[in-house]
């Protein structure tokens, strides 16, 4: 008991809240869980095309022979319409969707971080201006503000994100304004203001490093969204094109060919479930640890 | 209260120009030709012209926008290339399918949602709560498309218990609309069979979209209830004797409840926005399906009507909501 | 006569990240109908667990009874499970906190909770409500209705009647610590536990606030404890008075004697002090050290490493209480020669 108190004192104290948030982190055993399954989802990413046992399928190789076979050791997700592996379009698919996702959180949470940060920081009208702007997107519904956008650039991966990120990122501007604007009464702010220190260094040296945590929660937790929303693009026709092999895409050919050959579907309605459960199970443990007074 | 209710109201005015603004920008500076699309793969040059001439197309671009907001003032939403029908008229016809789908949905998510999420803050920390919390991101991991599949694949095509889409079967005549919604239209007008198969078919479409808000109403109120369980007041409901089940069931569920009612307002908009997928699936003619389908061939009206409307029934959602907080709450003035 | 509330040797063990701590360590405090006990003490001494003990609502995991008894007319509450402490409760055992704005549910009218907790007490009592046992809901609700506003004229709120349709918000915090006053009484206790029930409101309310309950224990015949920090108070309202360090009564007896003669060191630097709510651990006047960790408490008395009078033999066991004068006593081992010290 005595050592674990004179321990305790020595221990610094930002060592001793990382040591904590670990040992929060880790006792969530559903947390380790979707650390796990991001981590997999990860590896899949890297190398689903490379591991993928008909990587001849992947890139647009049809085997008209062998259609719709149902799933069996050579196959343990059926083939498709075209003859093609079913596991290995899905697994190559966790590139466009893992990076579609990923691409639409960073360019959301950037775009948003700095009207926040502006708005935050500026105050005034420019604040009202930015704020009204902020409101006003998350007033349109985001997956037909996505959908029109995309529509309107026309198919492509890049298109794609970009069209989804443009309604992604008031969330972030919402969240980073709030953070700036209570950051700044901070005293430290404060004392840095007396020092004579510019707006800009303020906001880039003492305010913005401290929004960094409730940033990454909600990117992590927005990874599983923004999947799912790609997903739902592929799923409606907009987005990337076939042959490059997407979840949302495969199922909605698969849907076509309901109920004989289900198992089409299955995978990749899996592979999309499985990707977002481990983002939200990670990002949720995530919360816990780097901002728990956002806990629920 | 009717002061405040005004002045939100009245507020609804910039959000129109605000949305409107937006998804003429979108419509109109982003590449596309919406007009070459409608007028079909064979039309020659002067037929696109005639077409994008007869629907203003032609004009500039702040022209178009005057047209298009002078219109509104009048209830006019423009015309869709694509149906060749007024916007509003069309709104008019999908909007009830798309409102009963959501409400239905909602209905689901709160009446098992609240419930649930109460149940599990008292049992919190053992195993039932474990197990629902779980339960919960996973529901809220499901992609609504993909368990839509699911419940299809299941219950109509192979248990064939329920009808695989749509609002009624074909042959079905519907009831005279009075509000739309089929299930109450077919109840007034007294008609059974008519009912049921309403409700039939909105079975699945409305489990598809409940499980994600259901999941998440009931984590927000299990967080809510345990943070109000913390309260001084609850100590003292204690402390003088009351039961246990009716501090949680009447005094703690109150107050946790307001808490979620925010959740459930962002909900509801997030929800009509969310319509496409399912819609999509169960091929409900909703807004959701209309926006798809212009949106495939760049018939930008349609899309600026239905983003219109889908806004402004959010913000009026969240009206609602802040009014039943009041009333939930006695303490927030409106101010 | 068995006493209204007797608390033998209570300990109660606190576990958390840090380790078990003894948070109270062997607790003695004898209550009788009539009189009203201040407890009193610096922050953190476990003034409101030893409160909240006899109601049995310390949060439990972490807290732990480890010994001891609690009883209550000579029935013992510990080995009691929750559904027979919460008939207790409210009908028994009336509890008052510090916090007047967060002790009444802000979502509800007043009338509401006064009525709930009359029909709870009532459901023990048939005798509180002014209807024939077995009535029907509507009629005894109507009943907990009008002693509702009885007690509320009675804790002295104008339009008692109409005032109980408001919500807390509607009134000031004086006007809801009589409400919260009310909702104690209304189950007619036999034992009102107040918590620093005048700390959150300001110096002329808490004397009328005071003076009610004193009102009460004139009228009904009960046992109060009143826990505070403030000596000033207990001087103006108590009979009695307990003074608490570190989990242990160092000294109780009647006030005149306990102030007019404190014994125990730890009183003579209290008294010296007057601390205020403010008071932070350890910040008390003309004492040198903090309060000890519990976790890891000094040895004997726990009061002896800040003692100017301490010895090797203080550290050897806690003190038992010695008696000093009449129902007066104090738990030191040189208190008989205190007296001889102080003046030396
Ligand atoms: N829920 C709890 N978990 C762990 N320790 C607790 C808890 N509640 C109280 N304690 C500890 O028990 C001790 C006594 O607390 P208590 O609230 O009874 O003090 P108090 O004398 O009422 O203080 P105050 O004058 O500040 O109200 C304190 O040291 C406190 O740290
Ligand atoms: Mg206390």
């Amino acid at each position: 008991m005595t050592d674990t108190l004179s321990t305790d004192a020595l221990t610094p104290p930002k060592y001793d809240k990382l040591r904590r948030a670990f040992f929060r982190f880790r006792q969530s055993k559903l947390s380790l869980l979707g650390g796990v399954l991001v981590a997999l989802v990860l590896f899949f990413t890297a190398f689903g095309t490379v591991l993928a046992p008909y990587p001849e399928h992947i890139a647009g190789g049809v085997d008209t022979a062998n259609r719709f076979i149902a799933p069996t050791w050579a196959h343990p997700f059926g083939t498709n319409e075209l003859g093609q592996d079913v596991l290995s379009l899905v697994m190559a698919g966790t590139t466009v969707s893992v990076l579609a996702g990923f691409g639409v959180v960073m360019i959301g949470s950037i775009i948003g971080t700095i009207v926040g940060a502006v708005a935050g920081f500026a105050g005034g009208w420019v604040d009202e201006v930015l704020m009204r702007l902020t409101d006003l997107t998350l007033t349109i519904p985001g997956l037909i503000l996505a959908m029109a956008i995309a529509a309107a650039l026309g198919p492509g991966f890049g298109n794609m994100v970009i069209a989804i990120s443009l309604s992604w990122w008031p969330g972030y501007a919402r969240l980073v304004r709030g953070e700036v604007l209570a950051a700044r009464e901070e005293v430290y702010v404060t004392a840095a203001r007396a020092i004579g220190a510019t707006p800009q260094r303020i906001l880039f040296r003492h305010i913005l490093p401290n929004t960094v945590s409730p940033i990454i929660v909600k990117m992590s937790l927005d990874m599983g969204f923004a999947i799912l929303t790609v997903a739902g693009l592929g799923f409606i026709g907009i987005g990337v094109r076939p042959p490059t092999p997407e979840w949302g895409t495969l199922l909605s050919i698969s849907r076509s060919y309901m109920p004989d050959y289900w198992w089409t579907a299955m995978a990749p309605g899996m592979a999309m479930f499985v990707a977002v459960f481990g983002f939200n199970l990670l990002g949720d443990g995530l919360r816990d640890v780097l901002d728990p007074k956002a806990r629920r | 209260m009717l002061q405040f209710i005004l002045r939100r109201l009245l507020m609804l005015i910039p959000v129109i120009i605000g949305l409107t603004i937006i998804m003429f920008a979108i419509a109109r500076l982003l590449p596309g030709d919406p007009v070459g699309l409608a007028a079909g793969p064979n039309a020659t040059q002067a037929e696109i012209a005639a077409l994008a001439a007869e629907y203003g197309l032609d004009q500039p671009i702040w022209v178009q926008y005057w047209h298009y907001v002078t219109g509104l003032l009048h209830g006019d939403l423009g015309t869709s290339l694509l149906t060749r029908r007024p916007v509003a008229t069309d709104i008019a016809a999908y909007l009830p399918a798309t409102l009963e789908l959501v409400l239905a949905a909602m209905a689901i998510a709160i009446v098992i949602g609240i419930p649930l999420g109460l149940v599990t803050a008292v049992w919190r920390n053992k195993w039932p709560d474990y197990l629902s919390q779980i339960a919960a991101i996973g529901a809220i991991s499901m992609p609504r498309f993909f368990l839509g599949l699911l419940l299809q694949l299941c219950f109509a095509m192979w248990l064939m218990w329920l009808p695989l889409g749509g609002r009624l079967p074909i042959i079905v005549i519907p009831p005279p609309t009075i509000t739309g919604f089929l299930t109450i239209d077919s109840l007034l007008a007294g008609e059974w069979s008519t009912f049921t198969l309403a409700l039939r078919h909105l079975a699945l479409p409305a489990i598809a979209m409940s499980l994600s808000p259901l999941a998440t109403i009931m984590r927000m109120m299990r967080s809510s209830t345990i943070e109000v369980m913390q309260q001084d007041y609850v100590m003292t409901a204690r402390a003088l004797g009351l039961a246990p089940r009716l501090i949680i069931t009447k005094y703690v569920a109150r107050n946790a409840v307001s808490a979620t009612l925010t959740v459930i307002g962002l909900y509801f908009g997030w929800l009509l926005g969310g319509t496409v997928l399912v819609e999509t699936v169960f091929d409900w003619p909703g807004l959701g399906l209309y926006a798809t389908k212009a949106i495939v061939s760049q018939d930008m009206m349609p899309v600026i009507g239905v983003a219109l409307v889908i806004g402004l029934m959010f913000v009026i959602a969240n009206l609602i909501i802040d009014v039943l907080y009041g009333i939930i709450n006695p303490k927030v003035r409106y101010s | 006569m068995t006493a209204l509330l007797e608390i033998r040797d209570l300990h109660l063990s606190m576990s958390s990240y840090e380790g078990s701590a003894d948070v109270l360590n062997g607790i003695n405090l004898t209550v009788n109908r009539g009189e009203i006990w201040g407890l009193v003490g610096e922050s953190g001494c476990g003034k409101s667990l030893t409160g909240l003990s006899v109601s049995r609502l310390a949060p439990s995991p972490p807290a732990h009874y480890s010994k001891g008894q609690i009883l209550l007319e000579g029935r013992d509450l510990l080995p009691l499970t929750q559904r027979e402490m919460q008939k207790l409760r409210g009908k028994r055992i009336g509890m008052i906190f510090q916090d007047p704005t967060t002790n009444l549910n802000p979502a509800f009218r007043i009338g509401e909770q006064l009525t709930d907790v009359a029909l709870a007490a009532a459901a023990q009592d048939d005798t509180i409500l002014d209807c024939p046992a077995h009535s029907s809901n509507r009629t005894r609700r109507a009943a907990a209705w009008s002693l509702a506003v009885e007690m509320l004229e009675k804790v002295g709120i104008p339009n008692a009647q109409s005032r109980l349709a408001s919500y807390p918000h509607e009134f000031s915090g004086g006007m809801r610590q009589r409400v919260l006053i009310a909702m104690a009484m209304i189950g007619r206790p036999d034992l009102l536990i107040a918590d620093e029930p005048t700390t959150a409101l300001d110096v002329s309310v808490q004397a009328q606030i005071l003076k009610q309950i004193k009102a009460n224990v004139a009228e009904y015949d009960m046992g109060v404890v009143l826990i505070t920090h403030n000596l000033g108070v207990v001087a103006q309202t108590c009979s009695h008075v307990a003074v608490m360090y570190a989990g242990n009564i160092v000294e109780n007896g009647p006030v005149a004697a306990v102030i007019g003669n404190p014994v125990h060191p730890y009183t003579r630097a209290l008294l010296s002090a007057i601390p205020t709510k403010d008071t932070k651990r350890g910040a008390l006047k003309g004492l040198a050290g903090a309060v000890p960790n519990l976790i890891n408490p000094p040895p004997g008395c726990r009061f002896a490493p800040r003692c100017a009078f301490a010895q090797p033999a203080c550290t050897k066991a806690t003190p038992p209480p010695e008696t000093v004068g009449p129902n007066h006593s104090a738990a030191c081992i040189r208190a008989a020669e205190m007296e001889a010290l102080i003046h030396a």
